[in-house]
């Protein structure tokens, strides 16, 4: 006996819709066996991961705080992957429009206007484009893998922002610490709940979503990213330009990347630091594909993902353990939505051993 | 000990982690699959090999436990794109995101803890050469293997069969599936074989290079990895070329921080990785060139049918 797919007439609706789900209930699971496995009471350690944070109303705005960077970052990548464009870079982007706006605040920290903050958030998306453009112009001028080259300047971002704070900018007054200056008031983003962390970048996040669900669904543009991303010769045919859409998804998500860089910096944080992303623009890869690559679905998904960091923090804290544990189940979410999605496109089937299969006469 | 033999040195020491996991992958794109989860095969191949070493007080331990933990990763990214088509480029990079955070949790138990170090073996006579011997034949066991690694993937991928039903498996995959051949076991063996390797390179960085735990250690090594395998058109020998280049571009930054240039180390740091930037677009511009060499399924899916 051994299980074969068979291709599906169609993609499973019904699958389609179940395959997340399935992903979470495999991730809880394996999750209970590790628990388990470090000597933990596995129903109360869950508790403590995925329920916990839900019942203060403190941590559900920290959680809508994480959610933030999270579904900005996801819904740019999440365009750049339906059309087969692969950044997986985000995470740079992120740092590099953090340090480009923020060098906008720090070197207007004394201006008092209420201009300060748009400008910031200006640069912060030009710089998050800057970054990401030089993949795609890499790509589509000399046929570069963007893969790769965007992947590699995350490790270039982020070693220009550690320098930038143990050097030029580092603040004068703050006992050789490696951190610039506080931002001043106008160049922090209002809060939306006063006394919390919640800020205005959560509704740039929302408006997101709403934006590229409309452009998906409702656009010739949304039309042009589908086509050429799953049929590029039926693209071109209509007319499409693949490098002018890969130009248009690279510097999309760069500039989300870049606002969230800038939002989060700029409204959670207060200052530049050697690191201000606890891995949000790689943890984004995970919530675009748990989303479906769906606006929607990124929100939900994205919210799940912030409260994967936040048990790992309760977790540290009631159980002691290490938070490291959280990027295990992150890693695993991803791996178990991937094995799901399988089954969208292919049915299972169990079939006897067959003379005339492949395994009886498979020579290699 | 000349100044030049001392550089060499240091050279072939940076280099071997990128030649250890970049010949794996080399193999497992000949068979037209692309893992991109080198680095974190790389990373947990680091923490098991520690790990085992720490444990048994056997550095020799150290390195079977480094190639075992990469290929019981790369058995995970296996199974779910030969068996479950999964998305390749989806699914490596969920596997290094699931070996950085594996990784840092089985290693938290180990930062600080001074780490056992794989000795070198002086071959004997060949030692006694001057200049060539303690460069070349005064090493450790791992420097011996990637040597023999790429002498051996060379001769397999071009003079042997299996290495003929491999590059076949790898440049049409329907011909060889109708052929007779089974696509998904030549396919699962080779990704197996890149992720033992992997772990070997990994284990390399925690046993030799730096004998100890650092978390993220591998620090896109196993990207660079990926990256010369483009850079050497899928040809063993030219990868190794090109990772002894990148060994070199790697201890400049000493040399140079060392000499008292006064360019802020993060610059120097950032060297290797703009390196490779670099030598992926000098090499991808000729589109002929790449597509010739490029294994002609790679990463496509494959499903058996009859």
């Amino acid at each position: 006996m051994r299980l074969e797919l068979v291709r599906r007439p169609e993609q499973s609706r019904r699958m389609a819709m179940l395959s997340p789900l399935l992903a979470i209930a495999l991730t809880l699971v394996s999750g209970a066996i590790l628990f388990a496995a470090l000597g933990h009471d596995p129903v109360r350690a869950l508790g403590v991961y995925f329920i916990e944070p839900l019942t203060t109303s403190w941590s559900v705005q920290e959680l809508l705080v994480k959610a933030t960077p999270l579904v900005m970052i996801a819904v740019g990548l999440a365009i750049c992957y339906l059309s087969n464009n692969w950044n997986i870079g985000a995470e740079g982007q992120f740092t590099f429009g953090a340090i480009a706006g923020s060098g906008v605040a720090l070197s207007l920290n004394s201006w008092d206007s209420g201009l300060l903050l748009p400008l910031m958030l200006v640069a912060g998306i030009l710089g998050g484009m800057a970054w990401a453009a030089i993949p795609a112009f890499l790509k589509t001028r000399f046929n570069t893998n963007e893969i790769l080259t965007s992947l590699m300047l995350v490790y270039v971002a982020q070693l220009l922002l550690d320098w930038l704070v143990r050097g030029p900018w580092r603040d004068p007054g703050g006992y050789n610490f490696p951190e610039s200056e506080v931002f001043s008031d106008a160049a922090t983003m209002p809060l939306l709940i006063a006394g919390s962390r919640l800020h205005i970048g959560a509704v740039f996040a929302v408006l997101a979503v709403v934006v590229a669900a409309i452009m998906l669904g409702a656009t010739l543009k949304g039309f042009e990213i589908r086509v050429l991303g799953q049929a590029p010769k039926a693209g071109s045919f209509a007319g499409f330009s693949r490098t002018r859409l890969t130009v248009f998804a690279f510097l999309l998500s760069g500039g989300l990347a870049g606002l969230a860089g800038i939002s989060e910096v700029s409204g959670t944080i207060g200052q530049l630091r050697p690191t201000i992303s606890p891995g949000y623009g790689f943890a984004a890869i995970i919530v675009a594909f748990l989303g479906r690559l769906n606006p929607i679905g990124i929100l939900v998904a994205g919210l799940l993902l912030a409260l994967s960091y936040l048990g790992g923090e309760a977790a540290q804290v009631s159980l002691g353990i290490s938070d490291k544990i959280t990027k295990v189940f992150q890693g695993m979410l991803l791996i178990y939505v991937l094995a799901c999605d399988t089954f969208i496109l292919y049915r299972p089937r169990l079939v006897r051993a067959n003379p005339t299969g492949e395994a009886a006469h498979g020579r290699a | 000990m000349g100044v030049l033999e001392a550089i060499l040195l240091t050279v072939i020491t940076a280099a071997t982690p990128l030649v250890l996991a970049a010949i794996g992958e080399l193999v497992v794109e000949r068979s037209g699959v692309l893992n991109l989860g080198v680095e974190g095969m790389m990373i947990v191949g680091a923490v098991t090999g520690f790990a085992a070493a720490n444990a048994t007080g056997s550095p020799l331990v150290g390195v079977a436990a480094a190639a075992l933990g990469g290929m019981v990763l790369s058995a995970l990214f296996a199974f779910l794109i030969l068996f479950l088509v999964a998305n390749q480029y989806a699914t490596g990079l969920a596997l290094t995101l699931l070996g950085l955070g594996l990784s840092g949790m089985i290693g938290e138990a180990y930062v600080g803890t001074p780490g056992v170090r794989l000795g070198r073996i002086d071959i004997p006579v060949l030692s006694d050469i001057p200049f060539l011997g303690p460069v070349l034949f005064s090493q450790d066991i791992l420097v011996y293997l990637s040597f023999a690694l790429v002498a051996g993937v060379s001769w397999f991928l071009f003079r042997s069969r299996a290495g003929l039903v491999l590059r076949a498996v790898g440049d049409n995959h329907a011909s060889a599936h109708a052929l007779g051949f089974s696509v998904r076991r030549v396919r699962f063996a080779a990704v197996l074989f890149g992720g033992a390797c992997a772990g070997l390179g990994g284990g390399y960085l925690s046993l030799v290079y730096t004998p100890q735990w650092i978390e993220g250690m591998t620090a896109g090594r196993g990207w660079i990895a990926l990256a010369l395998v483009v850079f050497a058109s899928w040809l063993p020998g030219r990868l190794a070329v090109g990772a002894y280049l990148f060994g070199a571009v790697m201890i400049l930054q000493f040399h140079a921080q060392a000499a008292g240039i006064g360019i802020p180390s993060q610059f120097l740091t950032m060297l290797p990785y703009l390196a490779t930037v670099v030598v992926l677009v000098a090499i991808s511009r000729d589109r002929t060139r790449i597509r010739l060499n490029t294994p002609a399924t790679l990463g496509q899916p494959f499903v058996p049918d009859r």
